[in-house]
């Protein structure tokens, strides 16, 4: 088995005197979709955006694919066209359509030609299904399919790994399935995914594993058979127990 | 004498800023004058025409528009010059204070009926038709129920917009009147020393730099909610 | 007075033909100043707009004590300041300069502002998506930021830009001969206002319709900002 693609070591993060994430150890195979789980303030969204070096982690490693991310030497801008991002706002560029969206990364730091840019940028956005969408602006697409455009502006840089930053929090219940759909598209593809969320149907049905978040640390992992059926700490029991209360 | 001691002797000479310090102080005063006249005249003329406006009169709303329009479109120094002097050539004299405080009435004017209007419109409908369901009338309605929302909402705008306009005075020096700048100009050229400008400058620093802090403040307070 | 001695004061074909060779000058002028002052401005804007997005709080204060300072000080003021007291301190100063100097100063704050808070209008959410597909600082300011600044305060930078254009006219009392002065010339030589009236129409003519635009885009505005 090869070494993990993503390997994060011993991080910690202070905001002023708040500490937020107290020395997690993550370590993601290729290939694999790990969920992380968590109350708001668990510090899973900080993990998540340490990862990418949008927060930068107070202590700590990090390495994507073979390259030390907090290495003075490392160009980070290059580092992250292998780490996609997709975020619970979805921030779109509004003045943008949805081709120009994806379009920009590719232009501006892969250097391409607009001809080749848009060609790959269409490229993504029929993996999202929304190729006749391309030349819609953000504000004529509903919430899901801006998402999903999010979406297709990631995975059109290649990237070797993804972030989900609860993407699909901000969309109305009936919107949710599509960008699940390409979520899963994605994943049965091969796309190596790190996903925050509190999409449980999901967890059980796509994730590998599942990791528990509570108080800056990392509670509990394991497949998510194990942990949504037979968790072994006190607090990840009342945490999913309150999650099926809702959602029942 | 170094560079240093002749800079301080021109723009900082502490017997030339003696002297005509009671002239920029008179100044002072007439500019806060002039502006106090400016601000009561023109904000009330620009409500008097927003609530005109309100009455949906056609023609007259056309008039208003156009009056409006030609003066957010004419410079302010251009309307104080064709007072001052343009009128004698009709036989027709106004002195300089007095063209300065129309001139820039009319402006004030022109630019707070545009946005106490704009204010008004941003009322929803339903504000109006509530008020006359209940039994107000049209006066009563635009008085105790639009007109406190309008102006609430443009606090901000016409704030700044006051501010700007009362640093027009600085125009009438133009017309010969001896507000800050006027007296300021009078002290280099019987001086020979700008000093005087140095005591202008910092009298127009008293008087808005807090008015700015103000504005900046009033901004943050009424903050649009979005 | 008669109603033809007003026209004859105000509206004489004689008196404009005679004049308009001169005022087509200024008016010339007047448009050339506008264009070297307004990019001036705007430029002196966003280098102050791009300052303030460092966070630094050693950036911070003095920016915005530059900005306020230049807000406080009447426009006119701080022109007749550089073009007067300059040369007390051995730098002679062609009018031109002064009003570059001047305009660069002022005008530069006031775009300052607007572009500010244009940029702090954007989510930084905005800023954070460039960032994680690899943009870098500047690339996400220039594709992301500055584009959808620009277009959250248009109607205040065009109404600044208008307001820009207007104050060229305070160019006219450093004799840079510029619409004003122009007509002020033509003025005083033939005893008459119709070369004033004919710039204040010129002036209306050239500016009315961006008065209209603007009129439209601040409804707009404030209808959404409830």
């Amino acid at each position: 088995m090869p070494g993990p693609i993503l390997e994060a070591r011993g991080l910690h993060k202070h905001f002023g005197h708040l500490h937020v994430l107290k020395g997690v150890d993550l370590l993601v195979q290729e290939r694999e979709l790990v969920f992380v789980i968590g109350p708001s303030g668990s510090g899973k969204s900080t993990l998540l955006r340490c990862l990418n070096r949008l927060e930068e982690p107070s202590a700590g490693s990090i390495t994507v694919d073979g390259i030390d991310l907090l290495d003075r030497r490392t160009d980070i801008n290059k580092a992250r066209q292998r780490i996609g991002m997709v975020f619970q706002s979805f921030n779109l560029y509004p003045h943008m359509t949805a081709l120009g969206n994806v379009a920009l990364a590719l232009r501006k730091v892969q250097g391409r030609g607009r001809a080749e840019a848009e060609a790959r940028a269409r490229e993504a956005l029929d993996r999202v299904h929304l190729a006749d969408r391309a030349g819609h602006y953000p504000g004529q697409l509903s919430g899901g399919q801006q998402q999903r455009v999010a979406i297709a502006r990631a995975i059109a840089l290649e990237p070797r790994v993804m972030l989900f930053d609860e993407p699909t929090s901000a969309l109305d219940p009936e919107l949710v399935g599509g960008v699940l759909a390409a979520m899963r598209e994605l994943r049965e593809s091969g796309m190596t995914m790190v996903v925050v969320s509190h999409e449980m149907g999901f967890a059980r049905a796509a994730a590998d594993r599942v990791i528990f978040m509570d108080g800056g640390r990392i509670v509990e992992q394991g497949p998510p058979a194990a942990i949504f059926g037979a968790p072994q700490e006190e607090r990840t029991r009342a945490f999913i127990g309150q999650i099926e209360r809702n959602h029942a | 004498m170094s560079n240093w001691d002749r800079f301080l002797d021109s723009f900082f000479n502490a017997r030339v800023a003696a002297e005509y310090l009671p002239k920029v102080i008179e100044g002072f005063w007439l500019t806060i004058l002039l502006a106090g006249c400016i601000i009561l005249t023109g904000l009330a003329a620009g409500l008097a025409l927003a609530v005109l406006r309100s009455l949906g009169i056609r023609p007259l709303n056309w008039l208003i528009i156009f009056v409006v329009d030609l003066f957010r479109a004419l410079p302010p120094l251009v309307v104080i010059v064709l007072l001052y002097f343009g009128l004698p050539a009709a036989g027709l004299s106004m002195s300089g204070f007095a063209a300065a405080w129309l001139s820039l009435s009319l402006v004030l004017m022109a630019f707070a009926e545009e946005i106490v209007w704009a204010g008004i419109t941003a009322v929803p409908r339903g504000q109006w038709e509530a008020a006359r369901s209940t039994g107000l009338g049209f006066a009563q309605t635009l008085g105790w129920v639009v007109l406190p929302q309008a102006l609430r909402m443009v606090v901000p705008p016409l704030t700044n917009r006051t501010i700007a306009i009362t640093k027009g005075t600085a125009l009438a020096s133009v017309v010969a009147v001896q507000e800050i700048l006027g007296a300021a100009q009078a002290g280099v050229s019987f001086s020979f020393n700008p000093t005087p400008l140095t005591l202008g400058a910092l009298a127009y620093l008293v008087l808005f730099l807090p008015v700015v802090i103000l504005g900046r403040w009033v901004e943050a307070r009424f903050a649009w909610k979005r | 007075m008669t109603f033809d001695d007003f026209l004859q004061a105000f509206f004489s074909w004689e008196i404009l033909e005679q004049a308009w060779p001169i005022l087509w000058a200024g008016f010339l002028n007047t448009l050339v100043l506008s264009a070297v002052v307004v990019p001036l401005g705007f430029i002196g804007g966003v280098i102050l707009a791009l300052l303030s997005t460092l966070r630094s709080r050693w950036v911070r204060w003095p920016l915005i004590a530059w900005v306020d300072l230049f807000r406080s000080l009447p426009p006119l003021v701080l022109l007749v300041f550089v073009y007067a007291g300059l040369p007390f301190a051995g730098l002679e100063v062609s009018p031109l300069t002064a009003v570059a100097i001047g305009f660069f100063l002022n005008t530069g704050a006031y775009y300052g502002e607007i572009l500010r808070a244009g940029i702090e209008s954007v989510p930084h959410g905005q800023t954070e998506a460039a960032r994680s597909t690899g943009l870098t600082a500047l690339q996400a300011l220039g594709h992301v930021v500055l584009p959808q600044a620009v277009r959250n305060v248009l109607p205040d930078l065009i109404s600044n830009t208008l307001e820009v254009v207007k104050l060229t006219s305070i160019a006219s009392v450093v004799a840079l001969p510029e619409l004003l002065f122009q007509a002020r010339q033509a003025q005083s030589v033939t005893y008459n206002a119709t070369p004033i009236m004919a710039a204040a129409v010129i002036y209306f003519v050239l500016l009315w319709p961006v008065v209209r635009l603007l009129s439209r885009l601040e409804n707009r505005q404030m209808a959404g900002r409830r």
